[in-house]
């Protein structure tokens, strides 16, 4: 009797590992896929799309090209700086806020608060044009100058992301306990010193919570690039890819190459830092 | 005590005026300007607004005899529905599947989410060479075994729908899978304990215990699968360029970029993107309050 519920039982397990592992597959196989194509002549990719990159079918040439006919490198440059600068200041800026909002009672701060909340609702199509307008007002739009351009990319991505960074970081900060304060208090801290080495610190984890997931929403967020960086030798990763994809033709090879390119850093990132970023995206729902 | 660290408020002018600065210029100022803009004519992003359209709300009625725009709404509606119930449905059943078992549930979580880490446009690209009418990944495929013995054409016009839908829906299983799980683990482990005295069995249990207890987090999948739907740019813009094939790709945010910045009708742009914020909130609130919240 027991010995039969067992093995009904082990069944039922199997048929659950079956299921959840051919799902598995379908978001694993694409990139393992692509991956071994990368390392074969373009020409094979197109004919013997399974076999493995062994022997004489094995070649760099697909990251030769990569790296001579699209100045990849520099796209790398431009996408860290970008995406290097908004995480910065969206971490600094929305800290302060956070730590502001959950510990001072003011008047207003109700209404600040629904402020907050409802700039993480609007799509970003609603404003891209308006921004765009008043960015080409001021002169930093397309102006051949890689600094001024992209700023004009960093400046709208920081607001996008600063409404989302508040609420996570209000929800841990709210969470500390304010004894510490008040003795740092006594010992003749300041405020802005009790931020930074208290408050900061303290809250590290959520703080790279919101760094990962704003790194990573700028570094992939192609709609705003498309608007603002028209010019070849400014464009991010993300940008360029855009590119090759509507200019490559036929070079399957480098296509499969750039695509490597593009995902082996976050691929890199997503191992070790797996936990934050999962965190971090699905608290970031309210923007998606 | 609390009150005197944080009695003098001169700080809070340092510590709110650089985010809420960046809100208003960059969020509150453009949001309403566009909807201004809508109504008025303008030549190019670059110029400034000629006057109010005459009349004012033309390019509203022009969206409603625009059939590129009918073609957009009604596929990001239908990818709505289908983000809803496939995308959402997915991840409740292998969430409910996890649910079950001992070992590798952390990998699996890990190992379902990655796609939605990766940049949609590099997605784009990969299916691109997955859907490849000559020598792409899955015309070799279905070749090599067999089932096919000329290839097919899958952004054709009888096609291209599945194509455009299926990466898209795809790629966010896993974040609807994580927090249905997420969810799960919130629900009490005594209560199945009761429910096993009782005698509920593994469907029933899910039933009448999961399945109502998951109401409210079913709810924010649902409402975030909804707004998600709207915001989709990067895939089907790799995908399917220029609403290929003949028109029938558009989508809201596809065919606002392009009446944008290729067209040039930056006014008709401003209309349409007027357009999703409305879906966005009709839609939502719609389903908010069908789907209400409710206290157990």
């Amino acid at each position: 009797m027991n010995k039969i519920k067992r093995k009904k039982l082990s069944l039922g397990q199997f048929f659950i590992y079956l299921v959840l592992s051919l799902w598995a597959l379908t978001t694993i196989y694409p990139f393992v896929w692509v991956v071994l194509n990368s390392f074969k002549p373009k020409g094979l990719i197109r004919k013997e799309a399974f076999s493995l990159p062994i022997g004489d079918k094995f070649t760099l040439e697909n990251y030769v090209t990569a790296f001579r006919r699209v100045d990849i490198g520099a796209a790398y440059v431009n996408s860290l700086v970008i995406s290097g600068v908004v995480t910065a200041v969206v971490i600094v800026l929305a800290g302060l806020a956070a730590y502001a909002m959950v510990r001072y009672q003011f008047r207003g701060r109700t209404f600040l608060y629904s402020m907050i909340i409802a700039s993480s609702m609007f799509p970003i199509f609603s404003t891209i044009i308006p921004v765009f307008r008043m960015e080409n007002a001021w002169g930093i739009v397309n102006t051949g100058n890689i600094w001024l351009t992209r700023l004009s990319v960093i400046l709208p991505q920081i607001a996008g992301n600063l409404s989302f960074a508040i609420i996570v970081l209000m929800g841990f900060i709210r969470s500390l306990p304010i004894d510490l304060e008040e003795a740092a208090y006594l010992e003749g801290y300041s405020v802005f010193r009790i931020f930074f080495k208290i408050i900061m610190p303290l809250a590290r984890p959520s703080f790279a919570t919101v760094g990962i997931f704003t790194f990573l929403w700028s570094y992939n967020d192609l709609f705003t690039q498309m608007f603002f960086l028209r010019s070849k030798k400014f464009f991010t990763i993300t940008r360029l890819l855009n590119e090759i994809s509507s200019q490559a033709g036929t070079n399957y090879g480098l296509m499969v190459a750039a695509v490597v390119m593009v995902v082996i850093p976050v691929l890199v990132v997503y191992v070790f830092l797996q936990k934050n970023i999962i965190k971090g995206l699905t608290a970031g729902a309210v923007k998606g | 005590m609390n009150a005197m660290i944080y009695k003098k408020k001169w700080p809070l002018i340092l510590f709110l005026t650089p985010t809420f600065l960046f809100l208003t210029v960059y969020l509150y100022y453009p949001f309403l300007m566009n909807v201004w803009n809508s109504f008025n004519r303008i030549g190019g992003m670059g110029e400034a607004s000629r006057g109010l359209n005459n009349p004012p709300y033309e390019n509203y009625v022009k969206m409603f005899k625009d059939p590129l725009m009918s073609t957009a709404i009604k596929n990001t509606l239908i990818l709505m529905a289908l983000t809803v119930v496939i995308q959402v449905g997915l991840a409740l059943i292998l969430a409910l599947l996890v649910d079950q078992i001992k070992f590798g549930s952390q990998f699996f979580r890990t190992v379902y989410f990655f796609p939605i880490v990766i940049s949609a446009t590099a997605l784009g690209l990969l299916f691109n060479l997955i859907f490849l009418y000559d020598g792409g990944m899955l015309n070799q495929l279905l070749t090599n075994i067999g089932l096919i013995t000329e290839n097919i054409d899958w952004k054709d016009p009888s096609h291209f729908f599945g194509t455009l839908m299926m990466p898209v829906i795809w790629q966010y299983v896993g974040f609807y899978f994580v927090i249905i799980v997420t969810g799960l683990n919130n629900i009490s482990t005594d209560i199945y304990e009761a429910a096993e005295i009782d005698g509920a069995s593994g469907l029933g249990r899910i039933r009448y215990i999961t399945l109502p207890l998951l109401h409210n987090t079913l709810c924010t999948c649902l409402i975030l699968a909804i707004t998600g739907a709207l915001k989709v740019f990067d895939l089907p813009w790799t995908m399917f360029p220029g609403g290929m094939p003949l028109d029938g790709s558009w989508l809201t945010g596809t065919y606002m970029y392009y009446q944008t910045m290729e067209m040039a009708d930056v006014d008709y742009g401003s209309a349409i993107a007027v357009m999703i914020v409305v879906l966005g909130v009709v839609i939502s609130q719609l389903a908010n309050y069908i789907f209400k919240e409710k206290d157990y």
